[in-house]
C-alpha cells in the first residue's frame, strides 16, 4: 500500500526533475512510468490533485493557473530544501528557538564558514 | 514579616549570579550529569520564584494585618476600602514588577514552544520530503547531505536523522553509538529541558547567567545521552564517533575516517567536545550516593524555600 507520504515525496522528486513544471496528468504518467512494471498501477488523478494541493498548503508546490490543465512547480530546488534544513540544524540561521538535539553541537567558526560555503554551492546547484 | 522579602531578595541574587557560576565550573557534574541536569532547573525554578516572590512580598508588606494578606484581599476591602497609608509608590512599583516578571516568564516560555512547534512542524514535513527511511531501523531516516550530522526531531512520531556523510565516515558500531545516544535524548525528553532553559535565555538575555545555564544543560544533556548510549555499544566507539562527527571534515574528504580517539584534537566546540571524548576515555568514576543525595536535597530545599515564604506570606 502506498501511503501519502511515499506518494507526496514521489511527485516533489518528479517536479525537482522538471524545471518547467508539470500538469496533474503528466505527473501521473512519470509516476506510473517510474514503477516497477508488476506493480504499475493507475494512479487517479484526483488522489494526485489531493496531494498537491497539499503540499502547495505547505509552501513546496506553486500552481500556475495561466493554462489548463493546472501546472505545477517546485517553490525550491531540493538542494535548497537540504540547505534550509542543515542551516536549521547547525544553527546557521539566526532568529530561531528551536534547538535541536544534535550528535556533536558546537560548530567552529571556520567549520561554519565552510558550512556556509558548501551550502552555498549546493543552493545555486541542482 | 519585613524579613521574608529580604530573605527572598538574597537568594533570588545569589542564584542569578554565584551560584550557577559555580555550578558551571565545577567538575562533579560530568560525573553525575542527572543529578547536576536535576540541581540545573532547580536553580531556574527557584531563581523565577524569589525574584517574583521578593517583589510580592516587599509590595505586599502595608497590607498585611491579623489576618493575613490574602483574606484582607480577598474581602473586597482593598477595592472599597482606603489603601493602607504606608502603601508608598515603591510598593506599588514591586507588586507591579512581580506580575510583569511573571507574565514576562510564563509569556516566554509559551512564545518559544509555540514558535519551537511551529519550525519543527515545517522541518518534520521537509525531512520526510527529502529523506528516505534506514530499512530495518524505525524511526530512523538518511538525508543526502555530505557533513557526518545526527540529530534527532522530537515529536509524536519522534524521528532520528543520519545523513550519508555520517553513515560514509563511521563503522557499524560507532553507527549504533549515535542511534543509541539519539534515542536517549528522545526517551529521556531532553527537548524538553533544552526548551525551558532556552526560553529563559530569550526572557532574561542581559543575564549572562540564563545563557551560561543554557550551555551547562545542554552538555549535560549531551552526557547524559552518552551514558545510555554506553550501556549498548563500547566507550571506545562512542568517544570515537563523537570525536569523528565533531572533527574538521572537507566535502567529499572526510578528514577523520580512521582516527582513534585518543589523538583527537576536536575543532568544533573544543570545551563541549573535549569534555564528552574525554570522560568516555578516562571515566572520572560516579559520585558517591552520599553526595547525590545531599545534592538533590539540596535542590529540593532550594525550590522549597521561596515557596514556603510564599504560602507564609498569603
Amino acid at each position: 500500500m502506498i501511503t501519502l507520504g511515499v506518494l507526496e515525496r514521489s511527485v516533489m522528486n518528479a517536479l525537482w526533475e522538471s524545471p518547467d513544471g508539470l500538469s496533474a496528468p503528466e505527473l501521473g504518467e512519470r509516476l506510473v512510468a517510474a514503477e516497477a512494471p508488476a506493480k504499475r498501477r493507475e494512479l487517479a488523478t484526483t488522489t494526485l490533485l489531493t496531494v498537491l494541493s497539499r503540499l502547495e498548503s505547505k509552501g513546496f508546490v506553486s500552481r500556475s493557473r495561466a493554462t489548463r490543465p493546472h501546472r505545477y512547480h517546485a517553490v525550491n530546488s531540493r538542494s535548497e530544501h537540504t540547505a534550509e534544513l542543515m542551516h536549521e540544524v547547525l544553527q546557521l540561521a539566526p532568529d530561531r528557538d528551536d534547538a535541536l538535539a544534535r550528535f556533536v553541537g558546537g560548530v567552529s567558526p571556520t567549520e561554519a564558514e565552510t558550512l556556509r560555503r558548501l551550502l552555498a554551492s549546493r543552493g545555486t546547484g541542482n | 514579616m519585613a524579613g521574608a522579602w529580604i530573605g527572598l531578595a538574597v537568594l533570588a541574587l545569589a542564584l542569578a549570579w554565584p551560584v550557577p557560576i559555580a555550578l558551571s565550573k565545577a567538575a562533579w557534574p560530568a560525573r553525575a550529569p542527572g543529578t547536576a541536569l536535576a540541581l540545573w532547573q532547580a536553580v531556574a525554578l527557584s531563581g523565577g520564584l524569589s525574584m517574583i516572590g521578593a517583589l510580592l512580598a516587599f509590595g505586599l508588606t502595608p497590607f498585611e494585618n491579623d489576618l493575613g494578606v490574602a483574606s484582607t484581599l480577598l474581602s473586597g476591602h482593598i477595592l472599597d476600602g482606603p489603601v493602607p497609608a504606608q502603601a508608598g509608590a515603591l510598593q506599588i512599583v514591586s507588586l507591579a514588577g512581580a506580575v510583569v516578571l511573571g507574565l514576562h516568564l510564563v509569556l516566554s516560555l509559551a512564545t518559544t514552544a509555540a514558535n519551537t512547534a511551529r519550525e519543527r512542524h515545517r522541518h518534520r514535513a521537509l525531512i520526510e520530503l527529502l529523506s528516505s527511511p534506514l530499512q530495518g531501523s524505525p524511526g530512523t531516516r538518511m538525508l543526502d547531505f555530505p557533513a557526518p550530522v545526527a540529530y534527532c526531531l522530537p515529536g509524536v512520531r519522534s524521528i532520528t536523522v543520519l545523513t550519508e556523510g555520517l553513515v560514509r565516515v563511521l563503522d557499524a558500531a560507532q553507527l549504533r553509538a549515535v542511534l543509541a545516544h539519539e534515542r536517549a535524548h528522545l526517551r529521556q525528553y531532553h527537548h524538553l529541558v533544552l526548551l525551558a532553559f532556552k526560553a529563559w535565555n530569550i526572557a532574561l538575555p542581559w543575564f549572562p547567567i540564563a545563557n551560561r545555564a543554557e550551555k551547562a544543560v545542554a552538555l549535560l544533556v549531551e552526557m547524559l545521552a552518552d551514558d545510555d548510549a554506553r550501556r549498548e555499544v563500547d566507550d571506545a566507539s562512542l568517544a570515537t564517533a563523537i570525536a569523528i562527527v565533531g572533527s574538521p571534515w572537507r566535502d567529499g574528504d572526510p578528514a577523520a575516517s580512521a582516527i582513534a580517539a585518543d589523538e583527537i584534537v576536536p575543532e568544533a566546540d573544543p570545551e563541549t567536545l573535549g569534555a564528552r571524548v574525554s570522560r568516555l576515555i578516562s571515566p572520572p568514576g560516579s559520585l558517591s550516593r552520599a553526595a547525590r543525595a545531599l545534592v538533590l536535597t539540596s535542590g529540593v530545599a532550594l525550590v522549597a524555600a521561596p515557596v514556603a515564604v510564599l504560602v507564609a506570606l498569603v
